[in-house]
């Protein structure tokens, strides 16, 4: 194995670390917020009875009147998933999952064909409403185009007619399975093959739904794609599965918003996407995950085990994923980018918050395989609370990839003495002609700090705020504009209280 | 000399101030008024109460009164927040200043300013109406306009976080000003443009209290009034010749004072 040139940073910013803490009560009042998604929608659904063994692997195809190689590709993740034994390294506590307790598949029961969206349940429409993404025609969202997914199903999508005018597809994976199974037989598993990890095999055998989108060759999609995730189901896991494809010379912005209601259970939600980009084109996958996180005392919230990839098959491709983590109660998640085409380009921007006992485990893997391929990692983590806090991820420059750069960044923010930030980066390269640079900081709020912006007339929670964001800044900048003010404002709140 | 008559009310009264942290008793009856267009320096060794004192007036969290009053515009402040302090017309000027990463020059600035306007019922300034003030006050420090663009103090100089100190003044328009020590660490140079700089903001309505060791800011602003504290106490008063009597005697013969009471 050849020696690349590695350097290692570790600094601690200002010394700010060993300075006065901030005034313990104040901050944890500031980080305490109610959760505003935490309403349940009472629909009539239709539910298959608990629990998992093959012939609930066949009910779930059968249901989706699925071919025969997608039952096969089902049978055989499940087959896989049950010789596999669930992942302890992230070192996450948590209660046992038995997976024979979960539902696999619930959906809200309404008429078989919808042919248009004024027919979807008002109560389906109403939720999404209350959630700020309106469906209806006269009021949905006039830049974005939305795909919304209640439990296992896709109830929506909107501006799919003009869409398809640039030749774009964008329709729950459901629908891609019977009207563009070519593409699905296709790219299904070439990212994330099923046997990659125990809950990307889990997904593979049970998966309900997700978005499927197409950019065809030249075509720079005219506006936003996004998807909403909506569990509402407390018993329910939700599995979606989300399949992006840009050929050649094309490029897509894409969005993920999640929330679900407050359940004193935990709910699972293992979750694969993949993403595919051919010469020249790119995509821009954007999260703001925001889960039920689960009360003060750490009960309830969602187990968010996810596996999320890109794979820059074509030259000069690019993959960029930017996340803002705010939710859950585990968060597992590490997206990633295969840089298989020369000069292929991914990236890595991620801001994740917690507070009270939730744990992140969350990093991205850059695998550089072809020649000159380019990735950069920023990652802001914040702890506040007695939460955990953890970087992790692998940079790896594999024999082929001469000339190829690797950027990191990993900076942790501290609030109170409670909360713990870790970072785990791994470095592997089998090239000596290649660059890796990692950077890390820790820091404190301090209370000087917040003495300062007080003593300016700035309020202490707006105070707290403006730090957080100013530390995030990095990564905000990455993100579309709709949805950098949204994160702006979802740090506010999270650590938004009730002070004085 | 305080006790002769004034036409107007004063905007700082204290009264028989004590005050502790950490069961330290630091403040040990101060009292203290300042009415309007009066310029008060307090001199006194290292430890002797004056940057608590500052910090006291401006709401620090970390101390408690234990007794008397610090009364601003005649209404008793003892329990306001130092935000709701700072937006009605009271400054502190840092020693050392802090520094806040990832926060823009800028956008501090602006939020602080325009926190201070909304007590005052003006109207909130945007970005583009702001960069036309702060251009304007920047030229009263001196400061070139990149200042702006930098995160809050971070990788400021000694001398720049001083004249950024004195911008924050200038943009606040404060009632009353407690600079403390804003002369430390500064060159001639530096000295100079920030002593003129915090002349042209003060005036006939507002109050200023300097907080040095040093008789130069003295000589480019001249006191009406210099107090010598020592162990939490105002122990004498006097006009400007008193800090000049200061320079030549030194502070040893406080620390009589301190053992003789």
């Amino acid at each position: 194995m050849g020696v690349s040139l590695v350097k290692v940073y570790k600094a601690n910013c200002n010394g700010l670390f060993l300075e006065n803490m901030v005034n313990e009560n104040l901050v944890k009042d500031v980080v305490k917020e109610p959760y505003k998604y935490g309403f349940v929608t009472d629909i009539e659904t239709e539910k298959i009875s608990k629990g998992l063994n093959e012939d609930i692997v066949r009910l779930i195809s059968q249901k989706k009147e699925e071919p025969k190689y997608l039952l096969d590709f089902r049978l055989k993740a499940f087959k896989k998933w049950q010789k596999m034994d669930e992942p302890d390294w992230a070192g996450l506590g948590y209660k046992q999952i038995d997976y024979q307790d979960i539902i696999y598949y619930s959906a809200p029961k309404q008429k078989e064909k919808i042919s248009s969206l004024d027919e979807v349940d008002p109560k389906l429409l109403e939720t999404f409403d209350k959630l700020g993404i309106p469906l209806t025609e006269q009021k949905k969202l006039t830049n974005v185009a939305v795909d919304a997914v209640f439990d296992s199903v896709s109830i929506a999508t909107t501006f799919r007619e003009e869409l398809a005018k640039h030749g774009v597809i964008f329709c729950s994976i459901s629908e891609a399975v019977k009207n563009h199974s070519d593409l699905i037989e296709k790219y299904l598993g070439t990212v994330v093959p099923a046997s990659d990890n125990y809950f990307a095999a889990l997904n593979s055998a049970v998966f309900s739904d997700g978005s499927f989108v197409y950019i065809p060759k030249g075509v720079t999609c005219p506006m936003d794609l996004s998807s909403y995730f909506r569990i509402n189901s407390g018993d329910t896991g939700q599995f979606e599965r989300t399949l992006i494809i840009a050929e050649e010379s094309s490029s897509v912005s894409y969005l993920e918003g999640c929330t679900a209601p407050m359940f004193d259970t935990n709910t699972l939600h293992a979750a694969v996407v993949e993403l595919i980009a051919l010469d020249d084109a790119s995509i821009k996958y954007s999260t703001v995950q925001n889960w039920y996180a689960g009360d003060e005392e750490g009960v309830g919230g969602i187990f968010n085990f996810v596996t999320k990839r890109g794979k820059c098959l074509g030259k000069r491709s690019k993959i960029s994923w930017s996340q803002v983590e705010t939710g859950s109660s585990i968060t597992w998640k590490y997206p990633s980018c295969l840089l298989l085409g020369e000069e292929s380009v991914g990236e890595f921007y991620s801001v994740a918050l917690t507070n009270n006992l939730q744990q992140a485990d969350t990093g991205t893997k850059m695998i550089h395989i072809g020649p000159k391929t380019k990735s950069t990692i920023v990652s802001k983590g914040i702890s506040a609370g007695n939460s955990i806090n953890s970087y992790r991820g692998l940079v790896k420059m594999g024999r082929k990839a001469a000339g190829s750069r690797n950027y990191s960044q990993c900076d942790s923010m501290l609030i109170g003495d409670q909360a713990s930030a870790n970072t785990f980066p791994y470095i592997k390269s089998q090239q000596p002609n290649s660059e890796i640079e990692h950077e890390a900081s820790t820091c404190r709020i301090s209370e000087d700090q917040l003495f300062y912006l007080q003593s300016r007339g700035i309020e202490f929670e707006e105070a707290v705020s403006m730090m957080v964001s100013g530390f995030c800044r990095d990564v905000f900048n990455q993100l579309p504009m709709e949805f950098a003010s949204e994160a702006d404002k979802l740090l506010a709140l999270k650590l938004e209280g009730s002070v004085g | 000399m305080q006790s002769q008559m004034k036409e107007s009310d004063p905007i700082l009264k204290i009264e028989n101030l004590f005050a502790s942290t950490d069961n330290l008793t630091i403040l040990k009856g101060v009292s203290l008024t300042v009415y309007p267009g009066e310029i008060h320096a307090i001199m006194g060794r290292n430890g002797c109460g004056k940057s608590t004192l500052s910090k006291i007036i401006a709401g620090h969290p970390s101390y408690n009164i234990t007794n008397g009053d610090i009364k601003f515009s005649g209404e008793n402040i003892n329990s306001l927040e130092p935000e709701e302090r700072s937006q009605s017309g009271i400054f502190l000027g840092f020693q050392y200043p802090i520094e806040i990463p990832g926060v823009s020059n800028l956008e501090f600035l602006r939020v602080s300013t325009n926190a201070r306007r909304k007590y005052l019922k003006k109207e909130e300034l945007d970005t583009f109406d702001f960069e036309e003030l702060v251009k304007e006050k920047l030229e009263l420090v001196k400061m070139d306009h990149a200042f702006l663009s930098r995160s809050v103090n971070q990788g400021f100089s000694g001398g720049e976080k001083k004249r950024n100190e004195i911008l924050q003044m200038a943009l606040l328009e404060p009632k009353i000003a407690i600079l403390d020590e804003t002369d430390s660490g500064l060159d001639i140079d530096a000295l100079r443009i920030v002593a003129s700089g915090i002349k042209k903001i003060s005036n006939a309505q507002t109050g200023i209290i300097l907080i040095t060791h040093y008789q130069r800011l003295l000589d480019e602003i001249e006191p009406d009034y210099v107090h010598v504290m020592a162990d939490g106490q105002i122990i004498k008063t006097g006009g400007s010749d008193l800090a000049l009597e200061l320079e030549k005697k030194g502070y040893e013969w406080t620390d009589n004072f301190v053992k003789e009471t």
